[in-house]
């Protein structure tokens, strides 16, 4: 049996096609896993903190300490009058956390491996962030890109590195996240390849793919909290323009 | 040289930036261990982890170009 095309697993496939008014709006494997990923997160959240408890038991007490992690790390790094945006920055964490951690599944579709999802969910970030800038600093929101106490030679230089790396931001969050999983899962599935292949000495890539598996866990998690974290950085520089 | 075969080596090239992922991964937990080894109290194991996470995010670009030219080019 020829291995499978490494790249096959993450092909879009139409579960409902579905046309609405000449745009392909189909219900995908990609909607289903977003939907999944939707219920399992108002289930977790809603479900574990129904009995609110003073003394919580242990799934009020999961739910609590991903809310406290997240509500801590905004207030660190996005600091003051940040706090109406922890709704937006924990729903996001959860949904990529989730995104990625039901896409190690065996045979389930992550949805964060593809660069529209991502991008997407990157691009509200930096367009959110830009908006809140210049709603509250208006015109000031430009000195962001003429850091205080800078010699006047220095800027016609140091101006556009800091526009260019502003408007880099929304590419690097969504390639950032859209690498790590499309990376981690074929290299995945190419190790699973050779081990059909190689017959008894097929046990050395599977136990390359069980410390893969591990790294991609870990690596699932870390990239949830590196898009999070960055999400509350962004949001400190448009709050406090540095 | 065919498309196929300059696809093959551009790719191949590309990976080249892992080294640079490599070095930084290792500088960021040399780093780490370094500052837990003279002082164990200190809290800078999550700053460990982002450092990681962004040292190799660069170098997945770098794959990321791979695949580009490997599969969609």
């Amino acid at each position: 049996m020829a291995t499978e095309n490494p790249l096959h697993q993450f092909a879009i496939e139409r579960l409902i096609p579905l046309q609405i008014g000449g745009v392909d709006a189909s219900y995908t494997n990609s909607a289903l896993m977003m939907s999944v990923a939707v219920v399992l997160i108002a289930a977790f959240v809603l479900l574990t903190t129904r009995g609110a408890a003073l003394v919580p038991g242990r799934w009020q007490s999961t739910a609590e300490m991903l809310y406290e992690f997240i509500a801590k790390m905004v207030d660190d790094n996005a600091g003051e009058g940040a706090r109406p945006y922890l709704p937006f920055v924990f729903s996001l964490f959860m949904f990529i956390l989730f995104g990625n951690l039901l896409g190690m599944i065996p045979y389930s579709f992550t949805f964060t491996s593809h660069i529209i999802v991502t991008f997407a969910l990157a691009a509200v970030v930096f367009v959110g962030v830009t908006v809140i800038g210049i709603a509250k600093h208006g015109f000031h929101f430009l000195s962001l890109f003429a850091p205080h106490g800078v010699p006047k030679a220095l800027l016609l230089l140091l101006v556009p590195i800091e526009v260019l790396s502003y408007f880099i931001r929304p590419f690097t969050l969504s390639i950032r996240l859209f690498a790590n999983m499309m990376a981690g899962h074929t290299m995945l599935a190419i190790f699973a390849g050779f081990v059909a292949v190689l017959g008894l000495a097929g046990v050395l890539p599977l136990a390359v793919d069980v410390a893969l598996v591990l790294l991609e866990l870990l690596v699932a998690v870390l990239q949830a909290y590196v898009f999070a974290i960055l999400t509350c950085l962004y949001l400190h520089d448009a709050l406090h323009l540095h | 040289m065919d498309v196929a075969s300059a696809k093959m080596i551009g790719a191949g090239l590309a990976c080249v930036a892992l080294v640079g992922a490599g070095i930084g991964i290792g500088n960021v937990f040399a780093a780490l261990i370094n500052s837990l080894a003279r002082n164990p109290a200190a809290q800078v194991t999550p700053f460990a982890f982002l450092g990681f996470a962004l040292a190799e995010a660069t170098g997945l670009f770098g794959l990321a170009i791979a695949f580009l030219i490997l599969f969609v080019f």
